[in-house]
């Protein structure tokens, strides 16, 4: 194309030119010609019961798309090989796409049509909108799996700079001085609600704790966060490279992770005395798994989550795992601690979307404190 | 822009004319040399062998050819819009001209996040045509077809925007002339506006594809960010940088860079084809269709030629 175009004579130019768009245009219908091509293509894997019917010799073919939230990408990509392995021994050819993001961007995403089989967030308040705003699950969807559907636990923990200069040990240290606090945005982070809701449950359970001392004390956290990043990895970001805050407030996995992966970087993890029992729970989405007829797979693969290969996994992804046999082999890893959870403190997601989360609720008041507050 | 080349208004830098322009030479150097100096030395930062892994890896490969699928899409199919466009823009008048100036220009001025959601809005499962396109089974957002519509708007002004001022400067007298002596639509088109276009139209097509390869907000929203299918390029930098591959992430980010270069070359060659070919169309428009009137059987006369 290029050639044509600096043809030399005037005659030549112009006959170049004409080739070039004819060939553009013809690049075009091609591309889209593909795409479409692309896109019948996708349909028909997505479609089993061709293969399915050939006979039990052919295996089938079968693409999961799993919608996730941010902090489970590495712990996923393990269990997802196991999975498919353990398919393929069973004659099915199982390929699992991927999708990450913040927990209720991808809720979102979900309602707006990205058409998950299987959905797992960091909260079960963002599976209740899949139920709620489009019915793409049952209302029951929690009680379907053992631990309202949450495979593993995890809980929010604190990581401080080497030595940790600030003196934190627990999160009545958070509040103190003038220490930097590193922590996501709880509107558009799941991990940023537990953390949140950490803390809340922390000053109720405080000597002459009220709901009124646990509001200050909120205050006095998103007082000190410089910023408030969107999703976790966004605050790992924040917090390790930009060497933004005094703590990151986190995940466990997560924090176990950030160790891992910069191990140069000076951060020490504390765990404090309590904290919340953060559940992050897995389901099929029925709507789409339906659609795409690949329930039984579907189902199958959330049924793995509870098996000890599963669970092992997870263990070694830092989250604690609840088979009584794989907690056994990684006792002692993970330090004990008390942990309440958000039933205890808030009366469960419903009560705490309304008092905390919701337009206008407590969170909202907080934050425009915040804005407010001299620097 | 056509005044540039008189050398008369060109000046030797003096006193604060150097100050301004070592100043902007290190604000060019912070800003554009050095974040590239970073991207490569990031890139190699664990070895050739990282780097070699990260750019052939399954994930990396269908990503570029996702993107560059939404290149070919997008370059031809602006290709064909910003002529039309621009010469409705420069040769026709009727109503609401201006409206459609405006409405070319508007992803300038909407935040490729917006319009992203935009998207959503209107064909997400919960948009205007999201239940119509369930029930037949069509899948707009979070899809291929999505990335491809959302990236068609973002780099809708680009062509036309660089065609017009071109096509302005040319004038219609050419095209009268080649009128006046019988030459169809299509004739003038073909043999007379593109061949005096081209390069500027060219140009266009070099900042769309660049565009079209880096577009990274409208995309983010209506991708989905499932990894091997709906990730482009620069989706997949942020996804490599969010799991601490970071010298995957910045090995991929050169693969970007790498490209941006190549435009920012071609841009520099083009951008000297084009003002050559507006300075010659002033001044040799007016003789050229002299001429041509001059050898004309045609009696018609020609507005142009003859103001």
């Amino acid at each position: 194309m290029s050639l044509l175009l600096v043809a030399s004579t005037k005659l030549r130019s112009r006959r170049g030119l004409l080739a070039s768009f004819v060939s553009c245009v013809g690049l075009s219908c091609l591309s889209l010609g593909s795409l479409a091509a692309g896109c019948s293509g996708e349909a028909g894997s997505t479609t089993p019961g061709a293969s399915a019917a050939t006979g039990a010799a052919s295996p089938r073919d079968v693409e999961l798309l799993h919608v996730s939230y941010d902090p489970t990408r590495e712990l996923f990509e393990a269990v997802n090989e196991r999975f498919v392995a353990r398919e393929r021994a069973e004659n099915v050819n199982v390929t699992i796409r991927m999708s990450h993001g913040g927990s209720g961007r991808q809720a979102r995403a979900i309602l707006d049509g990205l058409e998950a089989d299987v959905a797992s967030l960091a909260l079960a308040w963002d599976i209740d909108a899949l139920a709620r705003e489009g019915q793409l699950v049952p209302a029951d969807w929690a009680t379907r799996s053992p631990n309202r559907s949450s495979p593993w636990y995890s809980t929010i923990v604190f990581v401080v700079r080497r030595g940790n200069p600030k003196g934190i040990h627990d999160w009545g240290d958070l509040l103190r001085g003038d220490t930097q606090v590193i922590t996501p945005n709880p509107r558009t982070s799941g991990g940023a609600r537990w953390t949140y809701l950490a803390l809340w449950g922390w000053a109720l359970r405080q000597e002459g704790g009220s709901e009124a001392t646990a509001e200050t004390a909120l205050r006095e956290l998103y007082r000190r966060v410089p910023v408030l990043d969107s999703g976790a990895r966004g605050a790992s970001t924040t917090f390790t490279r930009n060497q933004i805050g005094d703590v990151l407030l986190t995940w466990e996995n997560e924090a176990h992770l950030l160790l891992a992966e910069n191990p140069d970087a000076g951060l020490e993890i504390i765990t404090p005395t309590v904290s919340i029992l953060a559940e992050p729970p897995i389901t099929v989405v029925d709507a789409n798994a339906d659609r795409h007829q690949v329930r039984d797979v579907a189902d199958a693969y959330v049924r793995f989550m509870y098996d000890d290969e599963a669970q092992e996994i997870a263990a070694r992804h830092h989250f604690r795992p609840r088979s009584e046999a794989v907690a056994a082999r990684h006792r002692g890893e993970l330090p004990e601690l008390t942990l309440f959870t958000v039933e205890d403190v808030a009366q469960g997601w419903a009560a705490a979307q309304e008092r905390h989360f919701a337009d206008g609720a407590l969170f909202d008041r907080i934050s425009e404190g915040r804005s407010e507050a001299p620097r | 822009m056509a005044d540039a080349r008189h050398d008369g208004l060109r000046e030797r830098p003096r006193g604060a004319g150097w100050a301004v322009a070592i100043t902007s030479l290190c604000l060019l150097a912070l800003l554009v040399l050095a974040p590239l100096v970073v991207v490569l030395v990031e890139a190699f930062a664990e070895g050739a062998g990282t780097f070699l892994d990260a750019i052939t890896d399954e994930d990396t490969v269908s990503a570029l050819g996702l993107t560059l699928l939404v290149v070919a899409i997008v370059v031809p199919f602006h290709t064909v819009f910003g002529v039309a466009a621009a010469w409705l823009l420069t040769r026709q008048d009727f109503r609401g001209k201006a409206l459609l100036g405006t409405l070319i220009d508007l992803p300038f001025t909407v935040s490729p996040v917006v319009s992203g959601l935009l998207f959503v809005l209107l064909f997400g499962a919960r948009g205007w045509l999201g239940p119509w396109l369930r029930d037949h089974d069509v899948r707009v957002v979070y899809a291929v077809p999505g990335v491809v519509i959302a990236t068609l708007f973002v780099t809708l002004p680009f062509v036309v925007r660089e065609l017009v001022p071109t096509m302005e400067a040319i004038g219609r007298d050419e095209e009268e002339a080649a009128a006046s002596l019988g030459a169809s639509g299509w004739q003038i088109l073909w043999r007379v506006t593109l061949p005096r276009v081209r390069w500027a139209l060219f140009y266009g097509c070099v900042l769309c594809g660049a565009r079209a390869a880096g577009e990274f907000g409208a995309v983010s929203v209506v991708s989905g960010h499932v990894r091997g299918e709906t990730s482009t390029l620069p989706l997949h930098v942020e996804i490599l940088w969010g799991e601490y591959h970071t010298a995957a992430a910045f090995a991929v980010a050169s693969m970007l860079a790498a490209s941006g270069l190549v435009t920012l070359v071609l841009r520099g060659l083009l951008e000297r084809r084009v003002r050559a070919s507006k300075a010659r169309s002033s001044s040799a428009a007016h003789a050229s269709a002299a001429l041509a009137l001059e050898t004309s059987i045609s009696s018609v006369p020609s507005k142009g030629a003859l103001s």
